[in-house]
């Protein structure tokens, strides 16, 4: 759990000195003023956390501040990470956790350019490193190279990848991987689809469609989200398009390792509740760790 | 929960519309929520500040408030205050004096760059240039054989070279080739990279020095958060940019990165990516789309966008069609026939006046999407072409046959009626001057 811990507070070092640097220095002064809960909100909007998540993280740490009469600055900043923290996990009181099947089958979804594919390599890595048996789907038979894309990684780290031609229907692919799957006796397959723009309905419905071929082999998949830690509000949109169309489990928030804030998945947490599992930090396999609530705010917020 | 910001800013000015006299306390208060609409739309926090501070200032003189119409005068001074800050005119890609042009393409990892770069290629060689793509991504798995795919598809010749990853070098001899077979553009691809990754910064520097670019574009992720004005800051400062494109917009990002980037870096936005097909790249206005966030709609994009399907006299008599209001279902059919070689339906209604409105006020299983344009297709193709022209004839037992033959209900039959007699009323509303407060763009 430490070395998580440290994971989280390394990779976001830059997120700190850029923000939350300023959030400590806006709890310096003699005073906790009206100007602190706006300077605290637009803190907050700079992260992109969002406008009503914000102003609900601010008013209820104004209420406890003056609840429990809080005049050290730092209580009142446990008092926001509390806030933070109470947000993230109403979205993940039950906590999800991948679990093996025969095979389990993971469904990662998400626009374009969020990191899809790089983030199922880690993933597959992980389950291995765990022990399991893991297969990929090459699900993205749209963008041009995904497929090699995905054979490479496959390749480099021993875990065979179901594909078909460039241009193919990806239902197929799915269904020929699930044969493979539990054929070679698979614990999980992880399918992977191509980035699609979540407004666009025939794009969704195809996506539906896979979701139907697996649950027509009697397996629940289980969706995850992969969002681009430096989305703005828009991440909303996308939680909310994918979930209805597929019904998504839980987020992986990807490329938190630049100056990212991530702030919208406590706006997804919040509105949608859905769940964040994993974080990714760069571009090796090792590079994905389970999403913690505590660690995310508290590494965000520690001086 | 997901209103546009073209949305917002209707409802809100509707609102100051309606009122005779305006004081200070109603602008502020109107302000207030164009603030937390432009927020959530991801417009930079000092960006918005600024932007709201200027429009005030502007806002509360005399001459606005006690005219006739202060809520108009408002919203044109919101809209001349956009178009200022997305970078006032249309700004084209430079020439080099001496052939190739060299576009050098950056941005962070999936911000579309790949993509972007054929997709810009395509839209030279319409325009009669020569283009080379070349592939100076050694990093990221198969982006190389990403972009061989995709210059292959188009016809579009691709340097590259698997076997070194020093990226000027690359680029060196992509000129090289560039010269032997002619090219007038030379479109260099690089890897996605960190802002913040001083090394990889370095890198573009070197290739910079190398090759000395005429064009550097940032690629810029439409739906990109609050840091999309420090990614372009940090590649202007490093690399000294000369325009963005902005991918990823034919979703429902409200493009707040769009208002601010330009505002804060003075680097104009020349292109926007607008789909997945290689033709999805259009030049970007800063009036057409400072009209379309205010909910006035993009005529002259829409009247374009018919040309290119059209003949001129065809896209003529839709033009002065829909600025009489005259049009009748069978030229709405007409539209909705040619509206799969124009895009999404969503983009073509966001261009429409008062439509981005009239979507909204429809109960949700209502809203248009693309499924919903067959279901219409079908309900006009049962009605004679009497009825198209007059849909005030159809009657009860009309209806049932249209349902009929439509494979709908009468009361779909119903929706599209009221849905068009709206629309038709909106549009008259427009063009009749109800808005005289605005100039439409370019009519």
């Amino acid at each position: 759990m430490f070395n998580i811990f440290k994971k989280t507070k390394d990779s976001l070092e830059r997120t700190r000195e850029t923000w939350l640097g300023k959030i400590n220095n806006i709890f310096d002064r003699p005073e906790f003023d009206d100007s602190l809960w706006d300077d605290l909100e637009e803190v907050l909007i700079a992260a992109d956390v969002g406008v009503s998540a914000s102003l609900k993280i601010v008013e209820g740490t104004k209420y406890r501040v003056k609840e429990e009469n809080l005049k050290e600055a730092s209580a009142v900043q446990q008092a926001l990470s509390n806030e933070m923290v109470k947000i993230l996990k109403s979205s993940s009181e039950e906590s999800f956790a991948l679990s093996a099947g025969n095979p389990a089958v993971i469904l990662v979804v998400g626009v374009n350019g969020t990191g899809k594919t790089t983030s199922i390599a880690k993933l597959a890595y992980r389950l291995k490193q765990d022990g399991k048996h893991v297969m990929i789907a090459a699900g993205d038979t749209f963008r041009a190279a995904a497929i090699d894309q995905l054979k490479y990684w496959g390749e480099r780290l021993e875990i065979e990848v179901i594909a078909s031609q460039p241009g193919g229907d990806p239902g197929a692919v799915v269904f020929d991987a699930l044969e493979a799957a539990k054929k070679r006796k698979a614990e999980f397959l992880i399918v992977d689809t191509a980035g699609r723009i979540q407004t666009k309905s025939n794009l969704m419905e195809e996506l539906k469609k896979i979701r139907r071929i697996i649950e027509r082999s009697e397996i629940k998949p289980q969706v995850l989200l992969v969002l681009d830690a430096n989305t703005g509000q828009n991440g909303l949109s996308q939680a909310k398009y994918f979930t209805e169309a597929v019904d998504v489990d839980a987020v992986i928030l990807a490329k938190l390792d630049s100056t990212s804030k991530g702030g919208v998945v406590l706006g997804i947490a919040d509105e949608l509740k859905i769940p964040i599992v994993f974080f990714g930090t760069g571009q090796e396999p090792e590079d994905l760790s389970p999403f913690n609530a505590e660690d995310f705010v508290q590494a965000l917020l520690e001086k | 929960m997901f209103e546009s910001l073209t949305d917002k800013l209707t409802a809100i000015f509707d609102k100051l519309s309606g009122k005779g006299k305006l004081s200070e306390k109603d602008v502020d208060a109107a302000l207030r929520e164009v603030r937390v609409a432009l927020l959530e739309a991801d417009v930079n926090f000092k960006v918005a500040k600024s932007f709201i501070a200027k429009v005030r200032e502007r806002a509360v003189g005399k001459e606005v408030l006690e005219s006739l119409t202060p809520g108009q005068q408002i919203i044109k001074i919101v809209n001349d205050e956009l178009i200022a800050m997305l970078g006032g005119g249309q700004q084209k890609l430079a020439k080099a004096d001496s052939p190739p042009t060299v576009i050098l393409l950056v941005g962070l990892q999936g911000a579309g760059k790949t993509t972007t770069s054929s997709k810009l290629a395509l839209n030279l060689r319409r325009s009669g240039q020569k283009p080379l793509l070349v592939a100076a991504d050694p990093y990221r798995p198969a982006a190389v054989a990403q972009l061989v795919t995709l210059g292959k598809q188009l016809d579009i010749p691709v340097y590259s070279d698997e076997s070194t990853k020093k990226v000027d070098d690359i680029c060196k001899q992509a000129m090289k080739r560039a010269k032997e077979i002619d090219a007038t553009t030379v479109i260099l691809d690089t890897a996605g990279r960190l802002h913040v990754d001083e090394e990889l910064m370095d890198e573009l520097e070197v290739v910079k020095k190398a090759i000395n670019p005429t064009e550097v574009l940032l690629i810029a992720d439409a739906m990109t958060g609050q840091e999309a004005v420090k990614i372009a800051d940090e590649f202007n400062t490093k690399v000294g940019l000369t325009g963005v494109i902005l991918t990823k917009m034919d979703g429902d990002a409200r493009g707040g990165a769009a208002l601010s980037l330009t505002s804060v870096t003075g680097v104009p936005i020349k292109f926007v990516g607008v789909g997945e097909k290689s033709d999805a790249l259009e030049p970007f206005y800063p009036d057409r789309m400072a009209s379309r966030i205010l909910g006035m709609g993009d005529m002259l994009s829409l009247i374009e966008k018919a040309q290119e399907q059209y003949d001129e006299t065809k896209a003529l008599e839709l033009e002065k069609k829909v600025r009489k209001a005259q049009f009748d279902l069978e030229d709405f059919l007409d539209q909705l026939q040619q509206l799969k070689k124009m895009g999404s339906i969503s983009q073509i209604m966001d261009m429409i006046p008062g439509m981005s409105k009239l979507t909204k006020q429809l109960p949700a299983n209502a809203s248009v999407d693309d499924n919903q344009l067959k279901k219409i297709e079908a309900i006009v193709l049962s009605m004679t072409p009497k009825e198209r022209h007059n849909p005030d004839l159809i009657d009860g037992s009309r209806r049932r046959r249209i349902a009929k033959g439509s494979g709908t209900t009468p009361q779909d039959v119903n929706q599209l009626l009221n849905q068009f007699r709206q629309m038709k009323k909106m549009i008259k509303q427009m063009s009749s001057g109800k808005m005289r407060g605005l100039k439409m763009p370019g009519l």
